[in-house]
């Protein structure tokens, strides 16, 4: 097995980079959960880079798995009348829409 | 009639058909033992009012041609049932209640099943103990303290238990082969595009697959019949032919070639597992089968390279849960802090952590030395099992490599939880079907399960090896009701 130099950026992964993460993810961190995050995610990342051990640059990646390309269907309207039934788990809602804290001042 | 819940579904169909059984007292005996079994924690949300109604109209006007013929099922709590909460064992989808049906689920009730209840999960299929699920763990039957296996973890303990006849389960990673191999019961992961995902709340969509669980390989054919179906709404369905897999089903695998792979060969396996494999070779080759040695040389690749492609997947499935359009909403003081507290109050910690790998790894910069290195390991772990396919007809392994441990063991420690998988996810990498039945058990008297792997779209063969095999290893579940005073 050819060992790869150019792949993986073998680095630990810091408190501010799961800060980072989190905030791109839209998952709020406390602190303390934050620095054991980062050593969980350390200790699978680890585990992770065994696929540096691989050369891959001749290999094309596999994008799916069933070999078939994607069917088009007809841009037709299926269902009708649909509203109540998307908006009925809503947490907040007026008649016809969903309701957000205010985004716009 | 207090043995109706052991029957197997086979025999159950028989009785219903002779009308020696009605549906309704079917219902009524897998319900009163369910409400005897709370302890297990295998249900998340029961049915039984509605399940005892629908039974009796199946009863005022049978219909004994349909293939399910009034039979009273639980189902796994990550299929979508209208108007039954379905929860994900998430307590972001704790309100939910779908306004449509899976297809796996509505093929069942085509044919005839009547829905018992929702079955406990680790949340969002994430885990492989249910220890994860928002609704707390769920107690393996076949001893006090063990966990169940996961994700299908309440699905497994209710089927060993004898709370519904048979069930189905998803499997992303191993969630229904790794949970039957720790239960004594049948699992089986079909094909990749044979059961359709639609209304299946997703995990990592090009590796979740619905299949069936049973207390036999015979009922396992009748399920799979049963929910493998092309499906439009579903874009990865696959359009082939299937088969009457019960019909089809034989025990005659004479001169079939079976690969044993050296890879699964693995440091620190116990010893217990290797006589298991061994026994089980040796029953294939008096079934008649051709033993061969084989290779899959990626095999130790298979784990990193699911613990990026599944988190990666999820991540971005799992962005849908914002607190706007269903489940949980927390209050922030702006839109984007009502997001933040909304996900991180309604995720558990493990799906928070598969969340924020997933977002790494396909962040700006990391994407190349991460998603797309793993999509190519992907394709080399794939055309392993093509190369091996040239030589043999089914791969047969270790479904685990250990028997069911106990609650709270690997709770502490992600990797050592994620080596659970390790014979199972190459299987969902190549989008194979593999099939989990008991061979045996520990020396604590814990099931112990063999994976057999076919080609795609055969699940036939895959089938019918298990069937010869489970002739042969004649293994009887000891289960002494501990639970039920």
């Amino acid at each position: 097995m050819v060992v790869c130099d150019n792949i993986f950026y073998h680095m630990t992964i810091d408190l501010k980079t799961v800060k980072h993460i989190s905030k791109l993810a839209r998952i709020s961190l406390e602190e303390k959960k934050a620095e054991k995050l980062a050593t969980d995610m350390n200790s699978i990342f680890e585990f992770i880079e065994k696929l540096n051990e691989l050369n891959t640059d001749n290999v094309e990646p596999l994008t799916s798995i069933a070999e078939t390309t994607l069917r088009f269907r007809d841009d037709k309207i299926t269902s009708e009348n649909i509203r109540e039934k998307i908006l009925k788990n809503s947490p907040e809602k007026n008649d016809d829409f969903f309701v957000v804290p205010k985004v716009v001042e | 009639m207090s043995e109706i819940p052991s029957l197997t579904l086979y025999e159950l169909i028989k009785n219903i058909k002779e009308k020696k059984i009605s549906s309704n007292e079917a219902a009524k005996s897998f319900i009163d033992r369910a409400e005897r079994s709370k302890k297990l924690n295998t249900y998340v949300t029961d049915n039984f009012e509605n399940c005892l109604k629908l039974s009796k109209q199946f009863d005022n006007r049978p219909n004994f041609d349909l293939k399910l013929p009034g039979i009273p099922i639980a189902v796994k709590d990550l299929f979508c049932t209208t108007d039954v909460r379905t929860t994900a064992g998430s307590n972001i989808l704790n309100n939910f209640i779908p306004t449509y049906e899976s297809t796996v689920t509505q093929n069942i009730w085509n044919e005839g099943g009547i829905l018992l209840g929702k079955l406990n999960c680790d949340e969002f299929a994430m885990g492989s103990s249910n220890e994860t699920s928002f609704f707390g763990n769920v107690q393996n039957p076949i001893s006090k303290d063990l966990v169940p296996g996961g994700s299908s973890g309440g699905s497994s303990a209710a089927l060993a238990a004898n709370l519904t006849p048979i069930t189905i389960g998803t499997d992303t990673g191993g969630s229904i082969r790794q949970p039957a191999s720790f239960t004594g019961t049948v699992g089986l992961k079909p094909t990749y595009g044979s059961c359709s995902r639609y209304g299946i709340v997703a995990f990592a969509s090009s590796l979740d697959q619905a299949g069936p669980m049973s207390k036999d390989v015979k009922d396992c054919s009748i399920l799979l019949e049963v929910i493998s179906s092309f499906d439009k709404k579903d874009s990865t369905s696959i359009d082939f032919k299937r088969n009457n897999y019960s019909k089809e089903l034989t025990n005659n695998i004479k001169g079939l070639k079976i690969g044993i792979p050296k890879e699964y060969r693995i440091d620190g396996m116990p010893d217990e597992i290797e006589k298991l494999w061994q026994k089980g070779i040796e029953y294939a080759k008096e079934c008649g089968a051709e033993i061969i040695d084989i290779s899959l040389p990626h095999t130790s690749y298979a784990l990193p390279t699911y613990y990026i492609v599944a988190p990666a997947e999820a991540s971005s499935n799992l962005a849908r849960y914002d607190g706007v359009k269903y489940g949980f909403r927390s209050s922030g003081e702006n839109l984007i802090d009502m997001y933040e507290k909304t996900r991180s109050e309604g995720f558990g910690e493990e799906v928070k952590r598969r969340i924020m790998i997933g977002t790494y790894v396909l962040s700006s910069g990391y994407y190349d030395a991460y998603y797309l290195k793993a999509q190519k390991v992907r394709q080399l772990i794939k055309k392993d099992f093509d190369d091996a396919y040239n030589k043999v007809d089914a791969i047969l392994t270790p479904s685990t490599p250990s028997s069911a441990f106990k609650i709270g063991e690997k709770s502490s420690d992600p990797v050592s939880m994620y080596l659970n998988d390790i014979f199972t996810v190459p299987v969902n990498l190549a989008g194979l079907p593999g099939i989990s039945i008991p061979a045996g058990t520990d020396k604590n008297n814990y099931p112990l399960g063999l994976q057999i792997i076919g080609k795609p779209f055969d699940e036939q063969t895959v089938l019918n090896i298990a069937y010869s095999m489970e002739e042969k290893i004649n293994y009887k579940n000891n289960i002494c009701d501990w639970w039920i005073k």
